[in-house]
């Protein structure tokens, strides 16, 4: 049979094709005008038209997080792929596989300072995990079929691929993926057993032992989770994870302690503090976490599994470290847990226990119950009892609603839930939530809000609109930049620079006029009621605009440079002497 | 909590592809690692393998960091810190140009003597010198040049690689 010469465009659908791509988030251009005429001519992979390319990249990110598939963008050039910037470093940082595909100036136009022409693998080189341009056509394939795997395999990240405008045109051959094998990326999966074996003898001998998990067992798939549920039965100890590795460990199980960090509860932060070994388990010690570092968990004894070498013993020396993927550490720590006979120290256990119950029994997500003003972790505890056994996921925005819906959503399954973590995104949770809508039609899908970060990406109502996406939109609407009003109130003398949301939109009236339904709680009875009403629109959008109390805070709270053991309840504890000078540099 | 800070001098096998050292630069830059010396060149035509040698401080901790990020990029193939694994050589290459006439000339042209550095030009006023060595022997030389008309000094940075019979 001859080689059957294909254009660029048409290499790049049969490659996304045989990736498995079904779903890809992008917005037209000049410079990609030949992809959209290929996709326009095929029904296999179905194109979600946003509404800004910002937007693109977080869809895909709710997609891929959702599914543990990877996301796939398509930008045109210059403006294109600098508004898809912020998306791909948000990608890196939450460690979300996608490939971007971005189109390019044509060839003998680089360099010009053609129109919309922008040096998008400069740009993008410290915001990927890897990006190509692609010169030539008959690399095209081979460049496609490397981004996935690069995206995929061990840790992921975004991929992206540039694509000169007159490559997408020319001829060339098409090699399917089975012919393409990376020449150096070999991310180590399986750990050195020895290694394994000498933390599985720490494990033992713990008397007050934590586990400490994060994003790294959710992206290493389902089974690690199952894997590190089984693990932390085994062993009994109690468990704790960060923002990103919230439902990897059945959130209803009594061994769970609920969050850690600065927002994280007081006997999960205690019981990290205290412990004297501790097992993290995909986790990096972001500062959100280890707050001040030279008094995180003194005298412990750490073990840190990651599949990144540089994760370790970047913020925090360990005594045992294990470069692998959570879930074939997980599975070697279980047959040599048994094959070993291992058993923890009950009686060390039984008092460890004792303690992490007294600290619990403190209460620390407890709030001031009132008739008088929708608190909104009263909001959160509505939305929570509505969902209990429903099928649902959860994406956020970032600030005060993202910690309290942290703390008071919880998760039994991994996959559900969709944060910004490490880049702290405004603006995330909406088309997070359209990506993961469309992966899931009969699920409901909550984008838990404030008003300010809505107002960041709201455009992206059309795009679900558009596709009858009926995302719920859960507005909490307490007219401020909360997190930055809770820090100015803590460490700037209450002077609310800039943190007021002025000239806010009618929530109700916006939904209306894009054909959605918008309902409004301006009373604790009303809560209910339109989270009832919510949960019956299947057909279109909603946006929900509860008016909670502006004056409420985020509590716990470790504030900057403090340590775990320094944790604020809430406004009866003094701020002023909560933050040392120095913890006010930090952000 | 003071920690000694160590130098290193670090070898990198990369492809030799569009980026790659912005790559590395850029690792450097926006993590605010130190690099001292960087050199960087073909060394296998037919893989297009270029090989990076690096001179970089810091303590403990950030060297093993700086190893770990630099395996990470995807393009890299090996990272060896050849000041852990053992005696290595290291040389640097400069041409020193020197202006002057009668006994600073002389000086100069002795002392080059000595250093085993080669004229590689000559005017009645002035000589280009080559000199390779270790940093120390061209900071020597280039700090006796400074006393005797040195105009400029162009550099290598260093190149190393490990003693004995195996390679990279």
């Amino acid at each position: 049979m001859p080689e059957q010469k294909l254009t660029g465009a048409q290499i790049v659908i049969k490659a996304l094709k045989d990736q498995g791509v079904d779903i890809i988030f992008g917005y037209p251009g000049g410079a990609v005008l030949p992809i959209y005429d290929a996709i326009f001519q095929q029904n296999d992979i179905k194109h979600i038209l946003v509404r800004h390319e910002q937007a693109a990249v977080h869809a895909a990110e709710g997609y891929a997080r959702s599914t543990g598939k990877v996301g796939c963008v398509l930008v045109t050039s210059g403006p294109g792929a600098t508004n898809a910037v912020t998306g791909l470093l948000d990608a890196l940082c939450d460690s979300i596989p996608l490939v971007c595909l971005s189109g390019q100036v044509p060839t003998h136009l680089i360099g010009n300072d053609a129109f919309q022409e922008a040096d998008t693998t400069g740009i993008t080189r410290p915001c990927t995990k890897h990006n190509y341009l692609v010169k030539d056509v008959n690399q095209l394939a081979r460049t496609m079929h490397e981004a996935f795997y690069v995206a995929r395999s061990g840790r992921p990240g975004p991929v992206l691929v540039d694509i000169p405008k007159d490559v997408q045109f020319a001829d060339g051959t098409y090699i399917p993926p089975t012919e393409v094998k990376h020449k150096t990326y070999r991310p180590q999966v399986k750990p050195e057993i020895a290694r394994v074996e000498e933390a599985i003898e720490l494990i033992a001998t713990a008397k007050r032992p934590i586990f400490y998990t994060g994003g790294g067992v959710v992206n290493a798939g389902p089974i690690a989770a199952k894997l590190l549920t089984q693990f932390v039965k085994m062993t009994g100890f109690p468990i704790t994870s960060t923002l990103m590795g919230l439902g990897a460990f059945p959130a209803s199980d009594p061994q769970w302690l609920g969050m850690l960090g600065m927002h994280g509860t007081y006997e999960a932060n205690l019981a990290m503090y205290n412990c004297d070994v501790m097992i993290n388990i995909g986790a990096r010690f972001d500062d959100r976490v280890t707050g001040k570092l030279s008094e995180f968990a003194p005298g412990s004894k750490k073990i840190h599994v990651d599949i990144d070498p540089s994760s370790i013993n970047k913020n925090v020396a360990v005594d045992i470290p294990i470069v692998g993927d959570a879930g074939a550490v997980l599975e070697d720590m279980i047959r040599i847990w048994k094959a070993r006979q291992k058993r923890a120290d009950q009686s060390a256990l039984k008092e460890w226990w004792g303690q992490v119950e007294g600290w619990r029994a403190r209460n620390c997500l407890n709030y001031n119950r009132t008739e008088a003003v929708i608190k909104p972790q009263y909001a959160l505890e509505r939305l929570r009892e509505a969902l209990r056994g429903k099928n649902h996921y959860v994406t956020t925005e970032v600030g005060q609603h993202q910690m309290w819906a942290a703390q008071f959503l919880p998760f039994d399954e991994p996959n559900r839930w969709m944060t910004s973590g490490g880049l702290g995104t405004m603006g995330y949770g909406l088309p997070a939530a359209i990506g993961a809508q469309l992966a899931h039609p009969d699920a409901i899908v909550v984008d838990v809000s404030g008003e300010a970060s809505f107002l960041m990406n709201m455009q992206e109502i059309g795009t679900a609109v558009q596709y009858r996406a009926p995302v719920k939109i859960f507005i909490l609407n307490n007219k401020y930049m909360g997190m930055v009003r809770q820090w100015q109130e803590l460490l700037h003398g209450s002077r609310y620079s800039n943190s007021y949301s002025e000239a806010l939109p009618d929530f109700v009236k916006l939904a209306e006029s894009w054909g959605c339904v918008g309902l409004r709680a301006t009373t604790v009875a009303e809560v209910d009621e339109v989270i009832e009403k919510m949960l019956a629109v299947t057909d279109r959008p909603c946006i929900i605009d509860i008016a909670v109390d502006p004056k409420e805070n985020c509590f716990p709270m470790i504030p900057g440079g403090k340590a775990h053991n320094e944790i604020l309840f809430g406004p009866e504890d003094s701020p002023s002497d909560a933050t040392p000078e120095d913890g006010m540099v930090l952000v | 909590m003071e920690e000694k800070i160590e130098k290193h001098t670090i070898a990198v096998l990369v492809d030799n592809e569009p980026g790659v050292l912005a790559r590395v630069i850029g690792l450097f830059s926006g993590r605010g690692y130190n690099i001292e010396s960087l050199t960087v060149a073909e060394v296998n035509n037919a893989d297009h393998l270029s090989r990076i040698t690096l001179v970089t401080s810091g303590t403990r901790m950030v060297v093993e960091q700086i190893k770990a990020q630099l395996d990470r990029l995807v393009p890299v193939h090996k990272v060896h810190d050849l000041t852990d694994e053992g005696p290595s050589v290291e040389r640097e290459l400069a041409l020193v140009k020197v202006a002057g006439t009668g006994e600073r000339r002389i000086e100069a042209l002795r002392l080059a003597d000595i250093f085993k550095a080669k004229v590689v030009d000559a005017t009645l006023t002035s000589f280009v010198f080559e000199l390779t060595g270790t940093t120390a022997e061209v900071d020597d030389f280039v700090g006796l040049m400074a006393q005797l008309g040195l105009v400029e000094a162009s550099r290598t940075g260093v190149v190393a690689m490990s003693k004995g019979a195996t390679g990279f």
